[in-house]
């Protein structure tokens, strides 16, 4: 699924479906599962029927009419906001059901190779792929190398490399094999591979209430009691109202008047939407390339406090950079740079390459075609912990450069009778201080100087660590380093607090330290290390390139494989949660406003003696037209309110990283205050209409 | 108004601002175990009730056997009450030798006494006995406070306490808020309102002869002790019919004064106890400040509407039903902390009181006694109240909400709704059901929206366990008797249910410790939110009942039409 299909909030296509959908939904089976919303329709139906039945006797009312026709609109109105939430999911599903297409896999039984259905294929199972052919299922390579197209995934064009062992072991159905030949283990049933899930979440199929959700919705229903209460017991104190102002009982209010009151009062505007909102998460997340095994972890995203990072990839650039050339006494920088840079012209590690573009854009010495020169390479060993080039002058003298770790250099320099000089000593303990790695160069037994190579923190992530303090979320920066280099990256970078040297089980432990503490943790991982501390973690994030085993451990999956993608994780979970409180706080302040409408217009008669105006009509402060029309108007409001705030829904209120104070003031005053008020001008903007 | 009256308001609150920490740190003390000024003299006596009851003071339970222990001892203490009343001609101290009661309103009395409502449907000084004022009813008095405090220690347990499913032991909790809470203070108290000149004897009624000639028989008896008690338990069953307005009762300025403060004085220095007992001060004086803005603005809004002129009398403030000893200010003021306070004693006439001053009255006790409220069951049922506007405003801030470091989650919101719908049943099913039947129309002495807002009042009165009466109501048939006591029921065990049921659910859940990104609950946002909660909840619920009540009659009277 790519980010980049059309994902615009209202297009045609989707309109029309939710706009048939939202009949389809008009099932009693569907409707039950919000409470709200199905007592609007049990009255709608009451409604309905009194109509005909009126119409029957030949009493028909069209002022009853109308109320049944909104109080269906706004049945109506709830199906369309989550038919088109559902709807955009419904689109992601289609692209990803093309690539399902019926796949034949190379079965793979001793030496022999059979070619069945995918559908067929069994957990531990053992396929062929070649180049061309569809992996049929979800799996680990166990044997060879290859590079594989996931562009049906996610979106990315440029192939991946899947190899056996190791970190990059998983792949998945559906994805195409462009080079070699690889044995891949099945590890999944058929029906409930990687894209089946993707298929189902993003339908909405499976889709259950998460805790929130559930607690809301008892509220929700509570609320409504409350409501029922009122209006039910509402004749009765009429009757009461009516004999004491020597009316004729016959008067009282009548059935839809009562259930439109009912309607007004019970939160449709967030029991409407309710549902719109919890989908419409799910698919902001899937826009970032995120997919979420369950509604449960996006909330469980916004509550999260303590995040940790891997230093490698999120807060750092992946790979040190050289940064500065630090020369020893006698040495010119020149000769330093040039050294540098001829034992590095054949060093491929992206720490060699900084050193050739270093010293190419500091002292303007450029890369020399290495093979001219009668080069001999020394490649990086991990006995001899050093690398570089023997070259033959043109006087046919040998000479060795050397670059390296400070013990490695010394002990070469040592072995050639040099000299290594306390000066250089002092540079390296230094660099290593401030969280550099130096790399020492020699040439035969001379120390020439020292190499400055740098982890390079990430542009912007400072202020994001500054932004996600202030929203009170904690990060904990995991590395392998030692703990002066941690320290001076965590510092640098402005992380809260690191680990160093640290092993994978360590950020298990940790995980269950912040956990016991009351934490919750957010965690983004890719090796089968990675798995447990995944499982363990609130929200683990298993990168889509890593493991079959961290994949199934983490409670979501990032597409892209970006580290930075938790950051994002935990604003959507936030966003979802505000936009839910911010329209309930919205629909409840509602209610006022309805009250000023319709009790007096229901109650203009009691009390009134002869003038026809009883003493209740103060309390019509919005100065509506007619009883009828302010009754009317009430309930069109409450019908169109839910529309007008789908887009709203769907996207979620506008997030900004700031405190929890700051966040709850500004929500309150858009939607509180304006939760109170913007019914009072609606209400009578639409009775305006209505009398005219 | 006056600048002495306005003086007068001022030293009130003054005085419960101040005097709310002290009382309240020494409640921490005590209800935390810890050393106190009381312990030398009573402890004795505390460990003796131990053994009595043969209890292990620190042995601790979950919530339902401490629910459990809880309700049987007010189901023992409703039998005895019931029966002593039905038996009280039989007993002894009963000089003036007055019959038994009847059934329905012996159940409606001790069911009251026993919920800690005091609705009383009879006049005191012709129904019961000194015997059963004293074993019956005082005893109530305390006991019912008591329980309300132990239920308030329960659910503060379980937000301070994590990972557990001990939430105390009923029998310490009972036992420490009597000796050491009630007793002594409602003993200093007595001494007090006696040297104002309340009666405290076992005289039989007094026949004097009046200047006009006329015979009157003057009600004598042991009210004293049970008047400190019934202020400061926010209980308000009078000795007498009249209540305060009794000069036996509430003899001279300074009674009046100390009477209105005792209504007040527990319930508000509970809060400063809870802040402590969570381990923020804050939060305590944050649930004290909500509670003392509803309080004052209710006040206000009486005041205005007691003082405005009458357009029916004219420019003259309505005195009728109203002491004159006392005055409007006095009168409202007592009108509004009886009825925020869950206590009901009066010294006005609720009835005589202004259609929006008894709008006032009755909405302090729909919103749930919350305002202060009973003692323990005012800040517990605030708790609830909390617990909602943290579950709607909490989410504003993008995390699922939570309260003192525990998550509110659907089983605390389920159990929020009940205690909030409990009480609301009562008020708007029963009015209802009065409101169209013959036998609740019966009982109305007066005619229009007023006696609607009588039975409304009534009502409340029961759910909310406040006990006062709008009077004018005849309650004192079977009718009124069953369906107020059941009410008073609902409205107390309605709540406690829950509150405990919350209690349990959350002492076993962890604590999330407070950051920036925590919803905050202790300053003035949160006061406000809280506020708007109530209010709008409550508004919503009974703004259709009392528009057709107080509304309609307050329009009314500005048209010059009075019932």
């Amino acid at each position: 699924m790519s980010t980049k299909q059309n994902t615009s909030l209202f297009n045609k296509a989707i309109l029309l479906q939710a706009a048939k959908d939202s009949f389809i939904k008009l099932t009693p089976a569907f409707l039950i599962k919000n409470p709200v919303i199905f007592i609007v329709a049990l009255g709608s139906l009451l409604t309905t029927f009194l109509v005909g039945f009126e119409i029957v006797q030949g009493s028909f009312s069209s002022f009853n009419l109308q109320i049944s026709i909104w109080l269906w609109f706004t049945v109506l109105f709830a199906n369309f906001s989550e038919a088109i939430a559902e709807g955009r999911g419904k689109a992601q599903a289609d692209t990803l059901r093309k690539n399902r297409t019926q796949t034949k896999a190379r079965k793979l039984e001793g030496k022999q190779e059979y070619s069945i259905f995918a559908t067929e294929l069994k957990k531990g199972d053992i396929v062929v792929c070649e180049a061309g052919d569809v992996i049929p299922s979800d799996g680990e390579v166990i044997e060879g190398v290859a590079s594989v197209d996931e562009s049906a995934i996610t979106g990315e064009s440029a192939p991946v490399i899947r190899e056996s062992g190791g970190d990059r072991s998983a792949v998945t159905g559906g994805t195409k094999v462009i080079s070699d030949r690889i044995l891949i283990q099945i590890t999944t049933e058929p029906g409930n591979t990687f894209i089946d899930r993707m298929i189902a979440l993003v339908e909405g199929a499976k889709r259950q209430k998460t805790p929130n959700e559930i607690a809301l919705s008892i509220l929700l229903s509570g609320l409504s009691i409350v409501f029922l209460l009122a209006v039910v017991t509402l004749p009765a104190f009429f009757q009461y109202g009516l004999t004491a102002s020597g009316l004729p009982l016959s008067q009282n209010l009548s059935l839809p008047v009562l259930i439109a009151l009912l309607v007004c009062l019970i939160p449709t505007t967030i029991g409407g939407l309710l549902s719109a909102i919890g989908i419409s998460g799910m698919d902001r997340l899937l826009q970032r390339n995120v997919i979420a095994t369950s509604g449960r972890a996006i909330e469980a995203a916004g509550d999260v406090d303590v995040l940790l990072l891997d230093k490698t990839g999120t807060i750092t650039l992946g790979n040190r950079m050289a940064t500065d050339f630090i020369t020893a006494v006698d040495v010119s920088i020149e000769k330093l740079a040039d050294a540098a840079q001829l034992s590095s012209l054949s060093d491929e590690t992206p720490e060699g390459r900084s050193i050739v573009i270093l010293a190419k854009e500091k002292f303007n010495i450029r890369g020399r075609e290495v093979n001219e020169m009668n080069a001999v390479f020394i490649p990086f060993t991990a006995q001899s912990r050093m690398s570089g080039v023997d070259l033959k002058t043109e006087a046919g003298q040998l000479r060795q450069i050397r670059k390296g770790s400070s013990e490695a250099i010394r002990t070469f320099i040592l072995n050639n009778n040099g000299f290594y000089p306390q000066k250089i000593q002092e540079i390296v303990a230094e660099l290593a201080q401030q969280g550099a790695t130096p790399l020492v160069v020699a040439e035969d037994n001379k120390v020439l100087g020292v190499i400055h190579l740098k982890d390079i923190v990430k542009g912007g992530i400072k202020q994001r660590f500054a932004e996600l303090r202030k929203m009170g979320i904690k990060t904990v920066m995991i590395t392998g380093d030692n703990s002066l280099t941690a320290a001076a990256i965590a510092a640098e970078a402005g992380v809260d607090d690191f680990m160093a040297e640290a092993k994978p089980e360590d950020k298990l432990r940790r995980i269950r330290e912040e956990q016991a503490n009351g934490h919750l943790v957010g965690m983004i991982g890719d090796g089968t290390n990675d798995a447990p501390a995944l499982a363990q973690a609130d929200i683990g994030i298993a990168m889509n390139s890593g493991t079959q085993a961290a994949r199934e451990a983490g409670n979501m999956i990032d597409l892209d494989s970006n580290p930075t993608k938790l950051i994002e994780v935990v604003e959507v979970g936030k966003q979802l949660l505000m936009t839910r409180g911010s329209l309930t706080t919205f629909s409840i302040a509602n209610d006022v406003a309805k009250y000023f409408a319709i009790i007096p217009a229901i109650a203009i008669a009691l009390y009134s003696g002869s003038s026809g105006k009883g003493p209740l009509s103060a309390l019509n402060v919005m100065n509506l037209g007619s009883p009828q029309s302010a009754i009317l108007s009430a309930v069109i409001f409450n019908a169109i309110i839910i529309i007008l705030l789908v887009p709203l829904a769907l996207k979620g209120v506008r997030y900004r990283p700031v405190s929890a104070n700051t966040a709850l003031t500004r929500n309150l005053l858009i939607f509180g205050l304006g939760g109170l008020i913007a019914p009072f001008v609606g209400i009578k903007i639409i009775d305006f209409l209505i009398n005219l | 108004m006056t600048l002495l009256d306005f003086i007068q308001v001022i030293l009130y609150f003054s005085l419960l601002i101040g005097l709310t920490p002290i009382l309240g740190n020494y409640m921490f003390k005590v209800f935390s175990g810890h050393n106190h000024i009381m312990k030398p003299v009573f402890g004795w006596l505390e460990k003796l009730t131990y053994r009595f009851i043969g209890t292990n003071p620190d042995e601790e339970t979950n919530w339902k056997s401490y629910f459990f222990a809880l309700l049987a001892f007010n189901f023992i203490g409703f039998i005895f009450l019931f029966l002593i009343q039905l038996f009280q001609a039989y007993l002894p101290i009963n000089p003036t030798h007055l019959g038994n009661v009847s059934w329905h309103s012996a159940f409606n009395t001790a069911v009251s006494f026993v919920t800690n409502t005091n609705w009383q449907g009879y006049a005191g000084e012709t129904t019961l006995s000194y015997f059963v004022q004293m074993i019956g009813l005082t005893v109530q008095n305390f006991v019912s406070a008591a329980t309300g405090i132990a239920v308030l220690l329960v659910i503060i347990r379980g937000i301070s306490r994590k990972t557990t499913d001990k939430l105390g032991n009923f029998w310490t909790d009972l036992t420490r808020s009597i000796l050491y809470v009630l007793l002594p203070l409602s003993i200093l108290f007595s001494v007090v309102l006696v040297g104002q000149g309340v009666v405290q004897n076992f005289k039989t009624y007094e026949t004097v002869q009046t200047l006009q000639g006329a015979e009157q028989v003057i009600p004598m008896g042991p009210a004293a002790s049970q008047i400190a008690i019934k202020q400061l338990g926010t209980n308000g069953g009078g000795f007498f019919n009249t209540n305060s307005a009794h000069p036996f009762e509430n003899p001279t300025p300074i009674s009046n004064f100390l009477e209105m403060l005792l209504i007040l004085l527990i319930p508000a220095a509970l809060t400063f106890t809870y802040g402590k007992m969570v381990g923020s001060v804050r939060q305590g004086w944050t649930v004290f400040s909500a509670m003392l803005i509803l309080l004052v603005a209710g006040l206000s809004i009486s005041l205005y509407a007691e003082y405005s002129s009458n357009p029916v009398f004219g420019h003259l403030s309505l005195m009728e039903g109203k002491e004159t000893r006392f005055g409007i200010t006095n009168s409202v003021l007592w009108s509004t902390s009886t009825t925020a306070a869950s206590n009901g004693s009066v010294n006005v006439m609720h009835d005589s009181l202004s259609p929006l001053a008894g709008m006032v009255a009755m909405l302090n006790i729909m919103l749930g006694e919350v305002i202060f409220g009973g003692v323990g069951a005012g800040l517990y049922g605030m708790i609830i109240f909390i617990i909602l506007t943290v579950f709607i405003a909490g989410l504003m801030v993008g995390r699922t909400p939570e309260y003192l470091g525990k998550k509110i989650e659907a089983f605390e919101v389920q159990m929020a709704i009940i205690a909030i719908l409990a009480p609301s049943v009562v008020i708007l099913l029963f009015s209802a059901w009065a409101s169209v039947s013959s036998y609740g129309l019966s009982s109305l002495n007066n005619a229009g929206a007023h006696g609607f807002s009588e039975i409304l009042y009534a009502f409340s009165s029961a759910a909310g366990n406040n006990g006062s009466a709008f009077a004018g109501l005849n309650a004192n048939t079977v009718f009124y008797n069953l369906t107020l006591g059941l009410g008073m029921l609902i409205g107390r065990f309605g709540v406690i249910i829950p509150v405990l049921a919350i209690a349990g659910s959350m002492a076993k859940k962890k604590t999330i410790p407070p950051s920036a990104g925590t919803f905050q609950t202790d300053n003035w946002l949160f006061v406000g939110l809280l506020i708007a909660v109530i209010l709008i909840l409550g508004g919503l619920t009974f703004f259709p009942a009392l528009s057709l009540g107080p509304v309609i009659e307050h329009l009314l009277m500005n048209n010059g039409i009075t019932f």
